[in-house]
C-alpha cells in the first residue's frame, strides 16, 4: 500500500492548503451552429450545448466525490462568438450572450465563455459590431465571459482594436456601476491568446480545436508555499526544487481528473494547464509564495526574480506530470483575487509599474487591477498596448483585465466577492498617451516572428 | 475499484472495530491497515476494495464520515488512483 506519509501529505493539501482543481472546462465548438437567421443560429447553439455538456456537472460532482479532490468550477468555452456573429452582421450579437447565458443555467456550469473576437490583425465581418456589443452583453448576463485578441507575435498589435478596447472597458463598468462594475471583470484583453485556456474570463474555443474538448486548470498556491515555509533556510536552488516537485505533484492530480472527467464524458482530453491560480481565501495566495522566498512584502524589489524562478519552476515539475500541457501555464497575478496581492496593494508596496514589470516573466498579465474610475478610455487602451507589446515581443501570452471603479478614486476599494475577491483601487499614470492611441493602423509584427 | 479510507483524530478504543464494522456491513473488502499514534494524535489508513459493494460509493463514503463526526475524527474515502499518481511516477 501507498506510504501512510504520502496519504497524510495529500489530505494535508486538501484539507489545509486549499489544494484543488479549479476549472474542468469542456470546449465546444460551434462552427456549424452558424446561420444567416439569428435566431435559428441561436437554437442550435442552444441545443449542441445542453447536449454536449448535459453531464458535466453531474460527472465532475462524482470525481469530486469518489477522489476527494475539490473540483471548484465547471465551465464551457466555445467558439469566438464573432465567427458566427460574421454570418448575420446586421442582427444584434446580444443574442447570443442571451443563448450562451441560458445554456450555462441550463447545464449549472460557473461560467461560459467565448464571447470573444480575434481581431490582432484586422476586423473581419461580425467582429467590430460583437466588439461593440460586449458592454451589453456582459451587463444582461451573469455567466458569460468575453475576450478580445488583439496582438499576437505573428501579427503585430492591432491599434486601432486597442483604442477601441480602452473605450469598451470603460462602457463594460458603466453599464455595471450598480453591480461592482463586474462587466468589465468578465472582459479579458489578449495578445498571442491561447485556444486551450480553460481559465475565464478569457477563455475560447479555438478554431484548430476538436468538436469537444476537455481541459483542466490545476490550482495549489497554498500548497507550494507551505512547501517553501516548511523548509525553512535553504538556498533559492533548492527552493525551486522543492517548487518543481510540488508542481509535479499537483498536475498528476490535474491529469488523472482530466482523464476521469474524458474517460466518463466520452470527449478527448485536451491539455492540463499547469497553473498557480490563487483565490482570496487565506492560505491560497501567489504572493505569499513570493513573500516566503524572502520579500517583506510582494512588490519589493526582488518581486520579479522571484517570480521569474516561480513560473519557470511550475512549468518544468508540472510538464513531466501530464501528456499535454497548454493553455496560460504559469503562475497567475490577479491582484483582487489574491490576499496576498490585496494586503500588498493597500500597504502601498505593489504598483501597476511593479505588476507590468511581473507580467514579463509570469502567466498571464494585468489582471483584475481596479483603477479609478475617471481613468480616461486611451489611459486603458496604453495599459493595452504596454500589455501586448511584452506579450508580442518575447512570444508569450499577455492580457489585460482591468475595472474602472465608476465613481471612485485610488485608495479607495471595490468590493466583487466570490473568487473575484476586493480590490484596492491603484493609482494610474494618467499622462495622456491620447495621440499615440488615436493613430491607429498596426505595430508590425516583431523580427521574432520571422522563424521559417 | 480500490479505495483508501484515513481515519485521523483523537485516539479512542475501539475506533479501528467500528471503522471495519462499516466496512463489513457493506462488503467492503479490507486489504492492508496501516495505523499509527503520534502524540495522541491517531491516523489509520485502510486499503479496501469496493467492488462487490452492495452500496453505491458515496453511501460508504457518507456513513463513514458520518461515524467520524459522530466519534470527533475526519474521515475520508478516496479512490487510491489519487495516491497513486501523486506519489509514484
Amino acid at each position: 500500500m501507498i506510504n501512510i506519509g504520502d496519504i497524510l501529505e495529500t489530505i494535508t493539501m486538501i484539507q489545509d492548503e486549499h489544494l484543488d482543481i479549479r476549472t474542468v472546462t469542456m470546449g465546444i465548438s460551434l462552427l456549424e451552429c452558424a446561420d444567416s437567421d439569428i435566431d435559428r443560429a441561436c437554437e442550435k447553439i442552444y441545443d449542441k450545448i445542453t447536449r454536449y455538456a448535459a453531464n458535466l456537472v453531474p460527472v465532475c460532482n462524482d470525481i469530486e466525490k469518489e477522489y476527494g479532490i475539490p473540483i471548484i468550477n465547471k465551465r464551457i468555452s466555445v467558439t469566438p462568438i464573432a465567427m458566427l456573429a460574421a454570418a448575420c452582421p446586421s442582427q444584434d450579437p446580444v443574442k447570443f450572450a442571451h443563448t450562451l447565458e441560458r445554456a450555462a443555467k441550463a447545464v449549472g456550469v460557473n461560467f461560459i465563455g467565448g464571447y470573444s473576437a480575434l481581431v490582432h490583425k484586422g476586423f473581419s465581418k461580425g467582429d467590430y459590431g460583437l466588439i461593440e456589443s460586449i458592454p451589453r452583453a456582459l451587463a444582461e448576463t451573469s455567466h458569460v465571459c468575453s475576450s478580445v485578441n488583439i496582438g499576437s507575435t505573428k501579427a503585430g498589435i492591432n491599434m486601432d482594436a486597442v483604442a477601441k478596447m480602452g473605450k469598451v472597458v470603460k462602457e463594460a463598468a458603466e453599464l455595471t456601476k450598480d453591480g461592482n462594475c463586474m462587466g468589465a471583470a468578465k472582459l479579458v484583453i489578449f495578445c498571442n491568446a491561447p485556444e486551450d485556456n480553460p481559465f475565464m474570463a478569457g477563455a475560447f474555443h479555438g478554431v484548430g480545436e476538436p468538436d469537444c474538448v476537455i481541459n483542466v486548470g490545476v490550482s495549489g498556491p497554498g500548497v507550494v508555499s507551505a512547501a517553501i515555509q516548511k523548509a525553512g533556510d535553504c538556498d533559492i536552488t533548492a527552493i525551486a526544487d522543492i517548487v518543481k516537485r510540488t508542481a509535479f505533484k499537483i498536475t498528476r492530480m490535474g491529469q488523472l481528473v482530466a482523464k476521469e472527467a474524458s474517460k466518463r464524458l466520452c470527449v478527448p482530453f485536451g491539455i492540463v494547464d499547469l497553473s498557480l491560480a490563487p483565490t482570496p481565501a487565506v492560505g491560497d495566495s501567489v504572493a505569499r509564495i513570493l513573500e516566503g522566498m524572502g520579500l517583506e512584502n510582494c512588490g519589493a524589489c526582488g518581486t520579479t526574480a522571484c517570480l521569474a524562478l516561480l513560473n519557470d519552476a511550475v512549468k518544468k515539475g508540472g510538464v513531466m506530470a501530464s501528456s499535454h500541457v497548454g493553455g496560460l501555464s504559469g503562475a497567475f497575478i490577479p491582484v483582487s483575487e489574491d490576499a496576498g496581492m490585496i494586503e500588498a496593494a493597500r500597504g502601498g508596496h505593489l504598483s501597476i509599474e511593479k505588476l507590468e514589470a511581473m507580467t514579463a516573466v509570469c502567466s498571464v498579465g494585468l489582471d483584475m487591477i481596479v483603477i479609478p474610475g475617471d481613468t480616461p478610455a486611451e489611459v486603458i487602451s496604453g495599459i493595452i498596448a504596454d500589455e501586448a507589446a511584452i506579450g508580442m515581443i518575447n512570444s508569450k501570452t499577455t492580457a489585460v483585465r482591468v475595472v474602472p471603479a465608476v465613481g471612485k478614486k485610488a485608495g479607495e476599494e471595490l468590493e466583487f466577492g466570490g473568487l473575484f475577491g476586493s480590490g484596492p483601487i491603484m493609482k494610474v499614470n494618467t499622462s495622456s498617451p491620447a495621440r499615440f492611441i488615436s493613430r491607429g493602423g498596426r505595430i508590425p509584427a516583431p523580427i521574432q516572428s520571422l522563424k521559417n | 475499484m480500490k479505495v483508501i479510507i484515513s481515519v485521523i483524530g483523537k485516539d479512542t478504543v475501539g475506533i479501528l472495530a467500528k471503522v471495519s464494522t462499516v466496512c463489513a456491513q457493506h462488503n467492503a473488502n479490507i486489504l492492508e491497515v496501516t495505523q499509527s499514534v503520534l502524540q495522541d494524535v491517531f491516523a489509520m489508513t485502510m486499503l479496501a476494495d469496493i467492488s462487490d459493494m452492495t452500496v453505491a460509493f458515496t453511501e460508504l463514503s457518507d456513513e463513514l464520515s458520518a461515524l467520524g463526526d459522530k466519534l470527533g475524527l475526519s474521515i475520508r474515502v478516496m479512490h487510491e488512483d489519487i495516491f497513486n499518481s501523486m506519489h509514484r511516477i
